[in-house]
């Protein structure tokens, strides 16, 4: 990490879906956590533990049910109106997932990149014409390729024409909702390394969604790692490998299938069981500090069994 | 070890407007008894296309299989009739898909898609069927089997329909268990349980496996032998042990640099495979991966490369390994997991076919 200067600041974060009904879901429960300038947080779970909820809503696609998420020192989620939110999605893009359905058929790969410099009024005519092609050899596409269409490209090209839309408006901050996991193992590594370069290059700072552990601590210098809503444990990213502490990363680690034939043989896998914890009554669970910058979400209690078993 | 399948020479094509997609070109392997072999490549590589052969699950048209034998059991399964082919599926080879959402019936029991194939194929009573389904269902790890039969797939979580689905596949002792993809869908932690409970089925009954996949990780974990598929062929196969810690094929090492181990740091920059997998309406001459190989000698643009036997299991279909080849260093990252091979043979030896 390069400094300490919070970009983001989430706070007690909430987004519940049917509230006060029956079939209340609680996606998202009382997270807090911050990012830092030019690093990239990843955020892993397993599916439904609220990871993408939690990224749609710091930008604002969901309204917050309660929390609060600080833009560098504005709430994202405040009483706005409409050209406060216009400006406050400048600085913020997304990535999304599935490359065959972010992008609009029946626009041009031009109009596409181009959309959020228009609604925002940043340039016109040729200047937003040299602009569309400056980005798309960013992103290693040809000039040419404006005036195609998206069924046209494959998957990897798909997700980088997504990743020249996310920068036309100049960001500084990139949600990357799982960009990789539909893309093929030898197509994988291209974009990753894409958008490590572009990170470089414009000092962006990345939140970065995935489930694929092994991608994810190739590029994130911080991880947190959700299990039903909640953040669980949070630790850079070596930290977090070296030493897991909340049985759910123990687990969630000893799960991912590694491409060494020798390992695999010796896996034991270690199966998650909440009940491990036996919470009694009264005892305060929140995020605690462990070591430095390594946070678990656990009680007092253990608490200092984590501390003790913490390995330097 | 007994070879239980053969597959010689198989060509698959697909008729589209484009022109003839030619997705499987001249595949060869052998399946032993009580085998795992995993099947990697990308999207387009033909695995899929492969196995669905074997099936005869191509749909006809536009597909065809053009050339080739599949030989299991004294017959050719590529030349007998589909109802003698109905004997064959779900009997003595059976398949797991990739989606476990799609793939089971939604509006029929999950009991009587279970039972199904045991009324028909191993001609039980009603009666037995059922006490057989719940067999399977405590053999595929699914609690209160009585209760849950009586229920429908949308009552499953994924991971618990994978199990259905295992079930079903299993349900008359296949010989053969083909499973395209049976984790891709599911959660790490799901996926780990579903390949332990393969595993453990294995042992118990002896089926041989073959394992379609495009993650490493997993292949490490299941894998007894593993064949390379790029462009419609197999280019690299081998014990697993000889194409992690041996690799000899451009595109495996391609494979194998781009995804990060856990010890990669983020200082070392992933080494991508540039460009896109070959048009395989016009498929290049010479070598199909020569277009996105940095070591590409000037043959392979012209001339297709025969296979080298590196030992008795291993082969790669690349001219790097001639002779006469420039002596060609593997990237950093491959050269890390490369360990000596007690079987190698002194040097490679150029084969006809596998």
């Amino acid at each position: 990490m390069t400094n300490n200067e919070k970009l983001l600041e989430i706070k007690n974060l909430k987004q519940y879906f049917n509230k006060g009904k029956s079939n209340e879901v609680r996606a998202v429960d009382d997270i807090s956590f911050d990012i830092y300038k030019g690093e990239t947080l990843g955020l892993v779970g397993e599916s439904g533990c609220g990871k993408s909820t939690t990224g749609r809503t710091i930008i604002r696609l969901y309204n917050a049910t309660g929390g609060q998420v600080l833009y560098k020192g504005e709430d994202v989620h405040g009483k706005k109106s409409r050209s406060d939110i216009k400006d406050m999605t400048r600085h913020m893009q997304m990535i999304f997932q599935d490359p065959y359905a972010s992008l609009n058929p029946r626009m041009t790969v031009g109009d596409i990149i181009a959309e959020g410099i228009d609604i925002h009024g940043l340039s016109k005519g040729k200047e937003r014409q040299e602009r569309v092609f400056d980005l798309l050899e960013t992103v290693g596409l040809n000039r040419e390729h404006a005036s195609r269409y998206p069924h046209e490209f494959s998957g990897g090209q798909r997700q980088r024409i997504g990743i020249a839309r996310a920068l036309a408006v100049e960001p500084d901050f990139i949600i990357a909702d799982e960009p990789i996991s539909a893309l093929d193992v030898s197509i994988q590594a291209q974009v990753v390394n894409l958008l490590q370069k572009l990170q470089k290059e414009k000092g962006l700072t990345y939140l970065f969604i995935a489930h694929d552990l092994s991608m994810v601590k190739y590029i994130s210098d911080r991880i947190g790692v959700m299990y039903f809503g909640k953040l669980v444990e949070l630790a850079s990213s070596d930290d977090l490998y070296k030493n897991p502490l909340h049985p759910y990363t123990k687990s969630l680690l000893s799960a991912i299938p590694l491409p060494d034939p020798e390992s695999e043989r010796t896996r034991r896998r270690v199966a998650y069981n909440p009940s491990v914890h036996n919470y009694q009554d009264g005892e305060e669970l929140k995020m605690r500090e462990v070591a430095p910058n390594h946070f678990v979400y656990c009680s007092e209690k253990e608490f200092k069994e984590y501390q003790a078993s913490y390995v330097k | 070890m007994d070879k239980l399948l053969e597959v010689k020479d198989l060509h698959v094509s697909f008729k589209t407007y484009g022109g003839e997609v030619k997705a499987v070109r001249g595949v060869n392997f052998n399946l032993y008894k009580g085998e795992t072999l995993a099947i990697v490549g990308e999207s387009g590589s033909g695995k899929s296309v492969t196995v669905k052969a074997i099936m005869r699950l191509i749909p006809n048209p536009p597909g065809k299989i053009v050339n080739g034998e599949i030989l299991f059991d004294g017959k050719d399964l590529s030349k007998i009739s589909e109802l003698e082919m109905q004997h064959v599926r779900g009997k003595d080879i059976s398949m797991i898909f990739q989606d476990p959402m799609t793939s089971l019936n939604p509006t029929i029991k999950v009991g009587k898609q279970i039972m199904e194939g045991l009324i028909k194929h191993q001609k039980l009573s009603k009666k037995d069927a059922y006490e057989r389904a719940l067999e399977l269902m405590r053999l595929v790890g699914i609690a209160q089997p009585e209760v849950r039969l009586q229920q429908y797939p949308h009552q499953f979580s994924g991971g618990m329909r994978q199990r259905v689905v295992v079930a079903i596949a299993l349900a008359c002792n296949p010989k053969i268990l083909i499973a395209d993809e049976p984790t891709t869908a599911l959660d790490v932690t799901i996926q780990a349980q579903i390949l332990e409970m393969m595993k453990d089925l294995q042992d118990k009954i002896d089926t041989s496996i073959i394992f379609i996949t495009h993650d490493l990780g997993v292949v490490a974990n299941v894998a007894d032998r593993v064949a390379v598929m790029y462009g419609g062929q197999i280019v690299e196969i081998g014990t697993v042990d000889e194409i992690f810690y041996d690799p000899r094929h451009p595109y495996t090492w391609g494979l194998l640099a781009s995804m990060p181990s856990l010890d990669t740091d983020e200082q070392t920059e992933l080494i991508a495979i540039p460009g896109t997998p070959p048009d395989l309406i016009h498929p290049p001459k010479g070598c199909p991966f020569a277009a996105r190989n940095q070591f590409a000698l000037a043959i392979d643009y012209e001339e297709e490369p025969p296979f080298f036997q590196i030992s008795e299991t291993h082969f790669a279909k690349t001219w790097m390994l001639h002779p006469d080849a420039p002596k060609i260093e593997a990237p950093e990252s491959v050269k890390a997991r490369v360990r000596v091979m007690p079987g190698n043979f002194e040097k490679p030896i150029q084969v006809e076919g596998l």
